[in-house]
């Protein structure tokens, strides 16, 4: 089935959807943060930062992971730098 | 003697919490152990009927924990096997006629007569599951390869270090190999990798189990299913035995398909 799958170009198995889904969603109900409040929390984040520093709002990558057992809120924040204005 | 109490839980409903518990407490003790299993789902009793000892109900759990009967006689003997004991949960209450406090009490006045007191925990995060958890030395978390049980278990897990009973071992109920081999259903091992906790036993999803419960005998008490096999060998675990996980075939296809020809 699976080389059915791959021969007529169809996308992963319903299995690994289930994995993938599963790993996200247990990111998210294990700090009690949903997508949602994260979207919010982005947003909020960018306006505290852009008082002080210039940000490069293309570029940011705000997501949540999971590291040797401990949960992490990882931001990933581009500034601009001045002299390129 | 002292017992060990043993809570079988899983967050979500219908995963196989009862089928466990009751072929679990068949197998302790068809292998020499003297067991008692607790009905904790007071309001949706069914470890009787899974057991198959309906009809010799009187007294109950909230009968026992308001003092209206003693231990002794909320207490069914299972005639097939030498020392199994079943206390049935109250049917007509709820699950705030019994306290966590209670559920230690009633174990420790039992701890001193057996090996295992298995729990049967209803499903959910509330009074009835903080009831069965309690009393537990060891809790086992009942999941099927689905992604809705799975995200339950992990709530569950997470309750149950919170309440210092943790991390629990788990059991991977109805699992279809052809379903995996095709690519349509989580293996073990995925949610193994998910949930980051003991495997303790994988049991296949098996019609002698629907087979067993209509009769009222678990398939640990007959010979010849996966299932009932699957279910020993995680009794046998938890007897500190090391038993090798047993490879779960699929049926063939052919031979499938020719059996349902006739079966048609
Ligand atoms: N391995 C299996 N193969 C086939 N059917 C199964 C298997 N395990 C459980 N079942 C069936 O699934 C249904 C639910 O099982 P069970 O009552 O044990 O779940 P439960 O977790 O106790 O449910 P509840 O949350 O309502 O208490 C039953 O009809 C049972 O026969
Ligand atoms: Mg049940």
């Amino acid at each position: 089935m699976s080389i059915f799958r791959r021969l007529f170009g169809q996308k992963e198995s319903s299995s690994a959807q289930a994995k993938n889904r599963l790993k996200l969603v247990l990111v998210h109900d294990r700090v009690d943060l949903s997508p949602g409040k994260m979207e919010l929390l982005k947003d909020e984040l960018i306006k505290v930062i852009s008082k002080y520093v210039e940000i490069d709002s293309d570029g940011i990558d705000i997501s949540l992971s999971r590291n040797n057992e401990q949960s992490q809120l990882v931001a990933n924040i581009p500034l601009l730098e001045v002299r390129h204005k | 003697m002292s017992a060990t109490v043993i809570t079988i839980t899983s967050g979500k409903g219908g995963v196989g919490k009862t089928t466990t518990t009751a072929n679990l407490s068949a197998a302790l003790a068809a292998q020499g152990k003297k067991v008692v299993a607790i009905d904790a789902d007071i309001g949706l009793r069914n470890l009787d009927v899974v057991m198959g000892l309906e009809n010799r109900i009187v007294y109950d759990l909230v009968d026992v924990v308001e003092g209206t009967c003693r231990l002794r006689q909320a207490m069914i003997k299972d005639k097939r096997l030498q020392d199994l004991y079943l206390i049935p949960a109250a049917q007509s209450r709820d699950k705030t006629s019994v306290t966590p406090g209670d559920m230690i009490e009633l174990t420790n006045q039992m701890r001193d007569e057996f090996d295992y007191i298995l729990i049967d925990s209803p499903a959910g995060i509330e009074q009835g599951f903080k009831n069965a958890v309690a009393p537990a030395d060891r809790v086992l978390v009942v999941t099927t390869p689905e992604v809705s049980a799975v995200r339950d278990a992990d709530r569950i897990i997470g309750l149950i270090e919170a309440e210092e009973k943790g991390p629990g071992d788990l059991v991977v109920n109805r699992l279809r190999m052809d379903m995996v081999r095709r690519g349509d259903m989580l293996d073990t091992s995925d949610v193994i990798d998910i949930l980051a906790i003991n495997l303790i036993g994988v049991v296949p999803d098996d019609e002698n189990i629907i087979v067993s419960t209509n009769q009222g005998r678990p398939v640990v008490m007959s010979n010849g299913s996966t299932a009932g096999q699957a279910f020993r060998n995680i009794a046998s675990r938890l007897n500190g035995q090391n038993v090798p996980f047993i490879e779960l075939k699929e049926e063939s296809s052919f031979i499938k398909k020719i059996s349902n020809f006739f079966r048609a």
